[in-house]
């Protein structure tokens, strides 16, 4: 083996043999077996990512892989309690909820919404006897274009999760919020969720995508999310991440949009030793507009990384990206975001911005950003920012009649709102505020 | 004779090492409209930060009394709660701040500190909109963030409607005059017109005499390198405007 190969996982590796349950698993049709089958190639291909791979320069996942391998094949036995529950965002204004446990479907504890027409609310595993077709015809196809070990497993092993199919001209009222708690009771229980959102030509959804921990195992959290947004469609993802600080979590986002469409996805990074979240954009149809939020807030040692990928492919979209951190303690944000401009992309306006706040000297920021442009009229920017709380902005709040404590509580709530504004929905992004507004004020609070 | 309101006595003042004011006095009696010319690098804007409580410059000699108080000696906040304010030269664009959020916290801040009682959304909008009319904003102004995404005449509009609603007793403007066309100029010296009262001051810092043209001053002090070199009334900037300012820092001989 050569330095620069990537490390080779030897067949004995359990991410390899407990294929076999697939394999004798009768149940399972063949094209989903072959997606499956393409996924470990895929994963026994590739392993794991190293600090060599130039996409992983800065994340370090020695730890995941040296976990032990075990995915959660059920529904564990006892769930969690109503009081367990309570302590989770976003639950009170939920009409829709499908609550996932370690990547399995827990419907005692879910709301799937009455019947609509046109709309279908699931679970994946549900929806492949409802709507097999489609998913044989559009699942794994978008997440395909990464060659990531995480992705490969993921298709391998995905038990269940989201499965939303929204009919032409559809509107779906409620935000379909999934709640996918890790129980985090044993080190390496592995949950690896599949989600699956279908919205066609000009439909509205708006889908919440919300990461939790009970236990504070080091757990693994692998989930993949493919959106198939069609023309016109209005769709709205939030995806918030609050696990705990000892677990992992590994999301892959794959979309691929249609013409004229908005979609806003935003990615709120709060909790997990190590997040990372793998953003892949196909801007598919000409004239739409696409807005890539995100925050992340973090403290201790944990690591927050996103990895954006936006792909323009038709002319005249808009690709809109917003990343803000707040970096306390000995934390890492990594950012890196590449855009990449098709030749028949005129009229591109790509527009990418990073700014990191470090509340504490052993705080660092990486950020990478990765321009490759071949039209010739477009409007591509992109900044990045490291630092400190700008003192000016500091004096000018002070001058005003601010004390210093409150200035700086308003700037770094400020900086956090920059992302939180975006949101759309507004019971969603008051929920968010709060929560965001409670965690900088602790640190506030054990700051001083 | 009752001691003045502000006195500056003899102040030296510099950052990095580099000596800005040199030996600046100056006195302010309540009600009085006081402007300061001078040329670029005079030390005007200089003054202005030192008096609203900016920490980057070193004082090295003299003091600043306002009102019988040290105000180098108190914090940018304190000052404000007494009543100074900075019309800033580049006021900062705050994104994420809500404008309304802001000056209500502001405002609040300085009726606290001044034992009054602080004022509900209601009061405050009723207030607000009757000090907008004032400096002509519109009321979506109000929603977005602090000068964010303002353009220059927006920013320097919005720090006199701020001075509206704190109602300073001693109010600065660095500049604000500057990059704004004549309509916008006549709204900023509305506003500090608005201000004047038996029991308060204003300073005005201004490299061209156009804004005098609306905000008479009772005194124009020419500043230059650190220190007034000389003192007059609304003719003194005229006469500027005319002969330039080579015409007194040179030490031409005049006629006064």
């Amino acid at each position: 083996m050569t330095p620069t190969m990537p490390d080779v996982i030897p067949d004995t590796d359990p991410r390899l043999t407990l294929f076999s349950r697939f394999e004798q698993d009768s149940a399972q049709p063949k094209w989903l077996m072959n997606i499956r089958k393409s996924g470990l190639a895929r994963f026994s291909e590739n392993g794991f990512p190293t600090l060599r791979d130039e996409d992983w320069k800065y994340t370090n996942i020695k730890a995941i892989a040296e976990l032990p391998f075990k995915p959660v094949t059920e529904l564990p036995a006892s769930l969690p309690t109503a009081a367990d529950l309570e302590k989770f965002h976003f639950l009170k204004a939920s009409q829709t909820l499908l609550v996932f446990v370690d990547g399995q479907f827990a419907p005692t504890l879910s709301k799937l919404p009455p019947a609509q027409k046109g709309v279908l609310i699931t679970t994946i595993k549900e929806a492949l006897t409802k709507m097999p077709e489609l998913i044989e015809q559009k699942l794994s196809k978008l997440s395909t274009v990464d060659a990531n070990g995480f992705t490969g497993l993921n298709t391998a092993y995905f038990e269940d999760g989201v499965f939303i199919h929204v009919a032409a001209s559809q509107t779906v009222e409620q935000p379909v919020h999934a709640l996918f708690i890790s129980s985090g009771k044993e080190a390496g229980a592995t949950a690896s969720t599949r989600n699956f959102i279908v919205a066609e030509n000009s439909s509205h959804v708006t889908y919440l995508e919300n990461y939790v921990s009970l236990g504070e195992a080091a757990t693994l959290s692998n989930a993949v999310s493919e959106f198939f947004v069609g023309d016109n469609a209005h769709v709205e993802h939030l995806k918030f991440q609050e696990q705990d600080t000892n677990s992992f979590h590994i999301a892959g986002l794959y979309s691929e949009i249609g013409r004229a469409a908005r979609v806003w996805s935003h990615s709120i990074a709060l909790g997990a030793a190590l997040s990372r979240n793998n953003i892949r954009t196909r801007l598919n149809g000409p004239g739409l507009q696409a807005v890539l939020n995100g925050l992340y807030l973090t403290h201790g040692k944990q690591l927050a990384d996103h990895h954006m990928f936006v792909e323009h492919a038709a002319p005249n979209c808009d690709s809109h990206e917003y990343f803000n951190g707040i970096l306390d303690d000995e934390s890492r944000g990594v950012f890196h975001g590449r855009i990449f401009v098709h030749r028949v992309a005129q009229k591109t306006d790509a527009k990418q911005t990073n700014k990191n706040l470090l509340l504490s000297d052993n705080a660092r920021a990486n950020t990478k950003p990765q321009l490759e442009i071949y039209a010739d009229d477009v409007k591509c920017t992109h900044g990045a920012t490291v630092g400190q709380m700008d003192d000016k902005a500091i004096f000018y709040l002070r001058a005003r009649g601010l004390p210093l404590e409150v200035a700086r509580r308003m700037l770094m709530h400020a900086f956090a709102g920059e992302i939180i504004e975006r949101v759309q929905h507004q019971t969603i992004r008051e929920e968010l505020d709060a929560i965001v507004w409670d965690r900088l004020e602790e640190k506030l609070a054990t700051t001083n | 004779m009752s001691k003045p309101f502000l006195q500056i006595k003899n102040l030296h003042a510099g950052v990095e090492g580099r000596q800005i004011l040199k030996g600046l006095t100056l006195e302010m009696n309540p009600g009085e409209v006081h402007a300061i010319m001078g040329p670029n690098g005079s030390g005007k804007s200089t003054l202005a930060s030192i008096i609203a409580g900016r920490e980057d410059y070193k004082i090295t000699e003299g003091e600043i009394i306002y009102q019988g108080e040290d105000l180098l000696e108190m914090s940018p906040e304190d000052r404000a709660h007494k009543g100074v304010f900075l019309a800033f030269q580049y006021p900062i664009e705050i994104p994420g701040v809500n404008s309304t959020y802001f000056l209500k916290a502001a405002l609040n801040e300085k009726r606290k500190a001044n034992g009054q009682e602080e004022l509900d959304a209601m009061d405050f909008l009723t207030l607000v909109k009757e000090k907008m009319k004032i400096v002509e904003l519109p009321e979506d102004f109000l929603k977005r963030p602090v000068n964010s995404g303002f353009s220059g005449g927006e920013k320097k509009r919005n720090e006199i409607f701020q001075m509206a609603v704190l109602e300073p007793t001693l109010a600065v403007l660095d500049e604000t005059d500057s990059g704004l066309d004549i309509d916008a100029l006549r709204i900023v010296a509305e506003g500090v017109n608005h201000l004047k009262g038996p029991d308060k001051a204003q300073l005005v810092i201004t490299h061209y005499q156009r804004l005098l043209d609306y905000i008479i001053p009772d005194f124009v002090h020419v500043l230059s390198d650190g220190k007034i070199i000389r003192t007059g009334d609304k003719s003194l900037a005229l006469e500027l405007e005319e002969k330039g300012y080579d015409w007194i820092t040179k030490g031409e001989p005049v006629t006064a």
